[in-house]
């Protein structure tokens, strides 16, 4: 309990005094897992509205496989990524292991399945209710995939935060292709994680609050965008008569 | 309100046009029952042609055939002549219930002359004159989802006059609305006909198929009991069916696992896109 | 379409700017309790002064760190496990092993001291009794430097601990600071480097009862990985590193690194060489 209290004095100095190891640290997470989700989103959702769309052999297990995948253990991909990367691994030439570059890659391939899987569902719900119109107007597939995407961007939005939300919170796959080295990888998490096995688990905690106030913010911004937009657009009960 | 109308759409009678548009022995399977059975019929240029039979008979299948968003099992539609020629562009198609994206009222009809390919130029002009056609000029800029039901069917209604199409396919355009709403579509129905569109509508309400009807097809569990003039339907139908049914004595339908499957093939089909 | 494309095209500039050209650098693979105990905060600042060169540290457990530096992933090895070191570089991965400095173990264990084993030189002996007593015993359980040491103590005590595996015998296979954690938390003995323990900051009941025995000896030793099995190896930057580590100027770094006023590593390194 000593600890918690410690922690939230920590938590408030730290960003009182804009701590420049912390901001350093903070920054390096924002850079990695925002531009991760970006990356995984460009990815995923067409992947993801594709699959919603498209009717093909052995759609019904890709979907179940996809589903899996968003259960991903931030560990395995981040050793499968490091055996690809190492310098005895196919990519090894591009020497990017240790870097921030390879911390993006992990934490995009473990949430590309998330964005995917979630947009899937999403679009699939959506073309139910937009396939004969769309069809009737002549859209082709890739014309509708947009459509549908841009129709369907405010549960869109919650499937890219939840990717985010992965991404900024896990410390497997970032610790193994990143190896924490100061000032080049070392993130929120694996500087929690460190400190853990420092035993200053007050500091730790600490940090803990911090990422956890980021994150709180981001996905409050992001909420709050979704609300003004959504005012905008409200439906009332009318259709579905 | 009938006016005849020159404006940015295309000519109605060109050498090209997509009609006279023959149904050959259609049939349609779906669920393991056959719901369209060997209907052969012939639509030419000019007429309001109304189908009507009773619930789950088949007018709302019939109509996705035609339109191309079922494939028949078996037979042929033939546009112009022209076996298996995909003419697109130059229907349209109007639902029970309008579907409208999540966008202003402009920007939904905006939306389907862009998939047209329409230049954004033009684009303006044709969205200004559907919008003023239909009365949705003031809302413009209104979201096109807080609609009421009837100003969206009547968007509905914008979108396909902007568009222009030689036919127009509605199926029970007016089933969910009001008695107000209803006459306000039909009229708009009336004037795309006078501007030179092709009507095809289908409808359980027999006083609407008697307003608009020039001719009348009569498909009754599937299969088409009888086409003919509005008039001579009316007063005089052929057929023992078509009697009853007009008498009101047909109006629910006997089998009711027919009825459901002919729900459900109506919705989805295991070919979606092409 | 072409937002899209122009956002993808930044968000590769963004990746690979992060993997771009930065000021002169060399990899280390070096273990957790090395880095744990702020040697490296204390050294690298000085040698980067010197030479310009940075050094970034990857601190993982020492069978990691040998891996790591076989697949050529880091250009100077430094771990404390002699015979892993000298097998490195019979099998071709290092160039050449060189004594760089040592410490010691320490036997920790809870304060009420239940195997009675404070102030015991004999570490083995001290083992023995912790079996007898059946008291808690936290091990690595990684093949670490630490835990082969601590194996080799068994060994000698003539103790087969594993095979008590769950029992009084507890394997975190996690590295020194987790281990740690896991002995406060339960309040039980275990073996780790004088370095990490005295800077841990979560001793909780535990105390520092057992040293000096030359058992525990620890002796750390640096390779420059074989640029022959790995051609892109920084072997010349990597050589300086080493270079300085062995001179005068680093030497006298290591023995000046105190940790609440004691020496926590004392360096080694005979002649500057070999």
């Amino acid at each position: 309990m000593n600890e918690l209290v410690e922690a939230l004095g920590t938590a408030a100095m730290m960003i009182a005094k804009f701590d420049a190891e912390l901001i350093e640290i903070v920054g390096l997470s924002l850079r990695v897992s925002l531009t991760a989700v970006a990356l995984a989103a460009i990815i995923g959702l067409p992947l993801g509205a594709a699959i919603a769309l498209f009717r093909f052999a052995g759609r019904g297990a890709l979907v179940v496989v996809l589903n899996a995948l968003m259960g991903l253990p931030p560990v395995v991909v981040g050793l499968v990524v490091y055996l690809l990367l190492s310098r005895s691994g196919p990519f090894g030439v591009f020497g990017l292991l240790f870097s921030p570059t390879a911390m993006i890659i992990a934490q995009c391939v473990l949430v590309t399945p998330i964005i995917a899987a979630l947009t899937r569902q999403v679009i699939e719900d959506l073309w139910q209710e937009y396939a004969e119109q769309l069809r009737s107007l002549g859209a082709g597939p890739g014309r509708a995939i947009l459509t549908l995407l841009w129709d369907g961007r405010f549960s869109l939005v919650t499937a890219v935060l939840a990717g985010f939300g992965r991404a900024s919170a896990e410390v497997g796959a970032v610790m193994i292709v990143g190896g924490n080295i100061d000032h080049v990888t070392r993130v929120m998490t694996t500087a929690i994680a460190l400190e853990v096995s420092k035993g200053d688990l007050a500091l730790a905690l600490g940090l803990g609050i911090v990422l956890l106030a980021i994150t709180t913010l981001i996905n409050g911004a992001a909420v709050l965008i979704k609300h003004t937009a959504e005012r905008r657009y409200a439906q009332p009960a009318l259709l579905g008569a | 309100m009938l006016s005849r109308r020159c404006s940015a759409r295309e000519p109605m009678t060109a050498p090209d046009s997509i009609l006279p548009l023959e149904l050959r022995d259609v049939c349609y399977d779906a669920g393991g029952r056959r719901l369209i059975k060997n209907v052969s019929c012939r639509f030419s240029h000019g007429a309001r042609s109304v189908v009507v039979g009773p619930n789950g008979a088949g007018k709302s299948l019939l109509l996705r055939l035609c339109h191309g968003l079922l494939t028949p099992t078996s037979g042929e539609i033939v546009w112009h002549g022209a076996r298996g020629r995909n003419p697109a562009p130059r229907q349209a198609m109007v639902f029970q219930r309008p579907v409208m994206l999540r966008r202003s009222v402009a920007a939904n009809v905006d939306y389907a002359l862009k998939l047209k390919g329409v230049a954004r130029g033009d684009r303006r002009a044709r969205v200004d004159e559907a919008l003023t056609r239909t009365g949705l000029h003031r809302l413009a800029g209104t979201q096109a989802r807080v609609l009421s039901i009837g100003e969206q069917q009547k968007l509905a209604l914008a979108r396909v006059w902007a568009l222009g199409p030689e036919l127009l396919f509605l199926d029970e355009p007016t089933a969910s609305l009001d008695p107000a709403a209803t006459h306000e579509i039909e009229e708009l129905i009336q004037g795309l006909h006078a501007a030179g569109t092709r009507i095809i509508l289908t409808t359980h309400d027999l006083a609407q198929a008697r307003r608009i009807a020039d001719e009348v097809i009569f498909i009754h569990r599937g299969r088409l009991v009888e086409q003919a003039p509005a008039e001579s339907f009316f007063e005089r139908p052929r057929e023992a069916l078509a009697g009853a049914f007009l008498r009101g004595e047909l109006l629910w339908w006997d089998d009711d696992d027919e009825a459901d499957s002919a729900r459900r093939a109506s919705r989805d089909d295991p070919r979606t896109l092409h | 379409m072409k937002t899209l494309w122009r956002l993808a095209v930044a968000l590769v500039a963004l990746v690979a700017t992060s993997a771009a050209a930065e000021a002169p650098f060399i990899t280390v693979a070096s273990t957790t309790s090395t880095k744990n105990s702020g040697l490296y905060d204390h050294l690298l600042p000085k040698f980067t002064a010197a030479t310009g060169i940075e050094v970034r540290v990857v601190a993982v457990g020492t069978g990691q760190a040998i891996r790591v530096a076989r697949n050529g992933d880091a250009d100077v090895l430094l771990v404390h496990h002699t015979a892993s070191e000298e097998k490195f570089v019979a099998d071709g991965f290092g160039v050449e092993r060189f004594d760089v400095m040592y410490n010691d173990f320490v036997i920790v264990g809870p304060a009420d001291d239940r195997a009675n084993v404070r102030g015991m030189e004999d570490a083995a002996a001290a083992f023995g009794r912790i079996a007898e007593s059946r008291s808690i015993f936290v091990s690595r359980g990684d093949d670490s430097g630490t835990h082969k040491k601590e194996l080799g103590v068994w060994r000698a005590a003539g103790v087969d601990a594993v095979s008590a595996s769950g029992q009084w015998y507890r394997e975190t296979g996690a590295g020194m600071g987790a281990t740690l954690n896991t002995a406060a938390g339960m309040n039980a003995y275990t073996l780790t480097d004088r370095g990490s323990w005295l800077k841990f900051a979560n001793k909780g009941e535990l105390e520092m009862l057992v040293a000096g025995d030359g058992r525990l000896f620890n002796q750390y030793g640096v390779i420059l990985v074989d640029a022959v099995r790995h051609g892109h190896v920084k072997s010349a930057l990597g050589q300086r590193f080493i270079d300085w580590l062995l001179s005068d100027a680093g030497q006298a770094a290591i023995d000046a690194y105190t940790i609440d006023g004691e020496q926590a590593f004392f360096a080694n390194a005979r002649d500057g060489a070999k």
